[in-house]
């Protein structure tokens, strides 16, 4: 069984780099990462059977707020995960993926809450508090 | 948007664009000539090649120097990996749902999942090309003036032959699905403004040219074109300098130069019903496919007689001079100036993106288009009008619901 994390951000706008850093910490899990929640993830995922995908959320919830979702049954409530104004995000790529039979078995999205975007490198205190609680429970799963 | 009717009659329309000005030409000055491909790949996420292109162009003209042989097979080679990419995004994710009755790709997708696979998988292998050549997909960094920072093998480029030798297919079959499709029945009498080569349809280089007679080099652009602002708008409107507004794009290079595309393309759309022009926007997406389809043979083509340069690129000194360098980037023809002095840094730029040229004839066609049209109501005209502007494949039209109309009925 194959399983792999994917990492969705940008990695020079502050927090929304969340998900690049799990993906950049987790030692016991096959990872990448991906600047954007485009169409490529479908090719990024091809062939294996769960997928974690760890992305920037603003829901309004307090900063360092891990949400967590189960998307291979029903699909992932809109408005939680951060969005691009250029590109498809995460959660319609999911909705495309499983439109196209593309989806794997087992998808699991979590989303960092985050507090600062602005332009720039390194995270806030809550998120990177986040980013390492979230890698020590995926390492130990 | 802004339209104001009595009755039938259209009193006013005006396509405002309120994106801010991004000042690409203002930060150019004062950087080093060698710079200019990579910055001004950032104008466009979907398009940098044409952009590298076009700045390498003006950098080389401005130095005297051209490039021949490997690397200018790889200079158009990489340019068709673009148009495979990014005319597939258009044709299938922007384009195909209007005429099928979708709001949206993902809407499409319950009823043609086979179509819109293809669309990702043509996608893709228009961005391999740009991988392998450029170093990445978005903003390739492997382009410089005079050449490239590492030329590929021959063996790695033809480890692209057999997704090309698919794509091409695809493309064909693409072709004759979307001519089946429903369009309005709608034509202009456009100036339509290409690049052309005398052998070869052209892509990365070649004189500009018009169906009513233009036939310039490329340092002539400003003689004959101009661009003004307007007060409803932050882009610029492009015009023909004697004239008003021309049509750049897939119809413009079909209409000019269909007579130099790959025996495939050609076959195809003479079966998708294309005759020696097109004046129709709306079939401009059958314009589309044919061109993917004549990409993906080019490509063939060119990785077949590819011999690998010596060096990644030539020698390019600076020299205190005005270049000029033209593309046609997917959208159409992107033109670049610059003014640089003899120690190699740019004292002026000057980008034409395809979009602003388009301009003008966006709002000719909306004027034409909204008769007969009237009695909308106004959520449906706002969806048919969008329709309309997407056929130009402006950079603005990758939101689905972009348009806010405002209509004024006396």
């Amino acid at each position: 069984m194959r399983k792999l994390l994917i990492g969705v951000g940008n990695p020079t706008r502050g927090d929304d780099a969340a998900g690049i850093e799990v993906a950049r910490r987790v030692r016991r899990v096959e990872a990448c990462q991906e600047a954007s929640g485009s169409y490529q993830l479908m090719d990024r995922w091809d062939g294996a059977d769960e997928v974690i995908l760890v992305d920037a959320a603003r829901s309004g919830a307090p900063a360092g707020t891990i949400h967590r979702f189960e998307a291979h049954d029903e699909p992932l409530p809109g408005g939680v995960l951060a969005t691009s104004t250029h590109s498809v995000g995460v959660i319609e790529t999911i909705e495309m993926a499983r439109r196209l039979g593309r989806l794997p078995e087992r998808v699991v999205v979590y989303g960092i809450e985050v507090a600062d975007l602005s332009p720039g490198v390194g995270l806030s205190d809550q998120v990177e508090a986040a980013v390492n609680e979230l890698v020590a429970e995926i390492d130990h799963a | 948007m802004y339209l104001k009717l009595r009755g039938e009659e259209v009193l006013d329309l005006k396509f405002k664009i309120f994106e801010p000005p991004r000042f690409y030409e203002a930060f150019l000055r004062g950087r080093r000539f060698s710079e200019a491909p990579d910055i001004t790949a950032r104008i466009c996420g979907i398009c940098p090649i044409a952009y590298q292109t076009s700045a390498c162009n003006a950098m080389e003209s401005a130095a005297g120097v051209e490039l021949t042989g490997g690397l200018r097979a790889l200079r158009r080679l990489i340019y068709c990996g673009e148009w495979i990419e990014s005319h597939s995004l258009h044709v299938f994710f922007l384009h195909a749902p209007d005429f099928l009755g979708y709001d949206s790709a993902l809407a499409m997708a319950n009823d043609f999942p086979e179509q819109v696979q293809m669309g990702l998988k043509l996608k893709k292998i228009g961005n391999q090309i740009m991988t392998l050549i450029g170093g990445r997909e978005i903003h390739p960094i492997n382009i410089r003036v005079g050449g490239f920072f590492r030329v590929p093998t021959k063996t790695e480029l033809e480890s692209l032959v057999p997704d090309l030798e698919w794509a091409l297919e695809a493309a064909m079959a693409t072709t004759k699905w979307i001519s089946d499709l429903p369009f309005p029945d709608f034509e202009r009498d456009y100036e339509f403004v290409a690049l052309q080569h005398p052998d070869e349809y052209a892509i990365h280089e070649g004189r500009i040219v018009s169906n009513r007679g233009l036939d310039i080099g490329v340092d002539e652009w400003d003689d004959h074109f101009e661009e003004t602002h307007v007060a409803w708008s932050n882009a610029l409107h492009a015009r023909r300098k004697n004239g008003g507004a021309y049509h750049l794009g897939p119809m413009a290079r079909y209409s000019l130069n269909s007579e130099q595309l790959t025996p495939a393309a050609k076959e195809i759309a003479r079966v998708a019903g294309l005759g020696p022009t097109c004046l129709n926007p709306f079939r401009s997406i059958i314009v589309r496919a044919v061109e993917i389809a004549f990409a993906c043979e080019e490509a063939l083509r060119l990785i077949d007689g590819y011999v690998r340069p010596e060096a990644p690129s030539i020698e390019v000194e600076p020299r205190d001079a005005i270049g000029h360098g033209a593309s046609e980037a997917p959208r159409g023809t992107l033109y670049h100036q610059y003014q640089i002095d003899s120690g190699g840094l740019i004292i002026d730029a000057h980008i034409v993106p395809p979009t602003s040229q388009n301009q003008l004839s966006i709002e000719d066609d909306l004027r034409a288009y909204v008769v007969g049209r009237t009695q909308l109501t106004d959520d449906q005209l706002q969806w048919q009008l969008e329709q309309a502007i997407r056929c130009y494949d402006p950079c603005i039209s990758c939101a689905t619901h972009f348009l806010d109309l405002t209509v004024d009925r006396e």
